[in-house]
């Protein structure tokens, strides 16, 4: 047993252990906050598997800009969910059974395939060699992406505009 | 030397167990989007993962598009959660029944 396994594991249990407290919160802002402690440690599981460009990119875009967006959302929602019971009752039954069978199925793949047998061995792709690599063979993906993030900057514009404002008979309170 | 591959395997399995969880058993949009940031997390794992085991640069690259995907998505998202919370005041599903 090595350090790097030593500190994979542990990695893991942080992982595991912020994110089922970040989906089972009842407060937005702190299953948020617990979701930040899970992508930083996915950020230094990426640096342990030989990826430091891209924990650097989970740290800036996931952790900094996607959850930062959330909590202003949140903000502005005024957290009224303080009443929402987590699991209902009657989802209970089958999220049990089809989880189960997910468990169930995904170790016997696992256990039977033989490449989840082989041992990882540390590698690192500087961040110069994989900045070479995307734009040589993939610069097509690269433009495509950058388009559709344009795109999705003008959509979220256009969702985001505060129109004019609706007419009686559009809203709920129109109706009653 | 790491850890063998069907670790790291069943770490992201059961990442994704917890979004697919989250994005059932919630009720809040809010909740539901981070359930589904939370499987784009296990993708992105399990593609690293498999990058140094096959020594291959490909799925790093493709982790790079995953979060290109994952912002775009997030944003429109929550731009779409903020147009139907100022129309119903509610950021309940069940409560968006205009044509009911």
């Amino acid at each position: 047993m090595t350090i790097y396994s030593i500190i994979f594991y542990l990695l893991a249990l942080l992982i595991l252990v912020t994110t089922a407290m970040a989906i089972t919160r009842r407060n937005l802002v702190h299953a948020v906050i617990y979701l930040i402690f899970s992508f930083f440690g996915s950020a230094m599981l990426f640096y342990l598997f030989g990826a430091p460009f891209l924990a650097v990119l989970e740290v800036i875009i996931y952790a900094g800009a996607i959850m930062v967006l959330f909590l202003f959302v949140v903000i502005m929602m005024k957290a009224g969910s303080g009443d929402e019971r987590i699991f209902a009752l009657r989802q209970w039954l089958p999220l049990a059974v089809f989880g189960l069978v997910y468990i169930a199925i995904g170790m016997g793949i696992v256990s039977t395939d033989p490449s989840s047998r082989i041992t990882l061995k540390t590698a690192r792709a500087a961040p110069r060699v994989f900045g070479q690599f995307i734009f040589e063979n993939h610069w097509l993906s690269i433009e495509i992406v950058s388009l559709l993030l344009l795109v999705t900057l003008a959509g979220a514009l256009i969702m985001g505009r505060r129109s004019r404002r609706p007419s009686a008979s559009e809203t709920l309170d129109g109706e009653l | 030397m790491i850890v063998p591959f069907g670790h790291v395997l069943i770490l992201a399995g059961l990442l994704f167990l917890m979004g697919i969880l989250c994005v059932v058993a919630r009720r809040s949009l809010v909740m539901i989007l981070l359930g589904v940031e939370i499987m784009l997390n296990a993708v992105a794992v399990i593609l690293i993962g498999s990058s140094l085991l096959w020594q291959q640069l490909d799925g790093q690259a493709i982790v790079l598009f995953v979060f290109a995907i994952a912002a775009a998505e997030v944003s429109i998202g929550l731009a779409l959660i903020v147009w139907a919370y100022r129309r119903t005041g509610s950021l309940d599903p069940a409560d968006y029944n205009f044509l009911k």
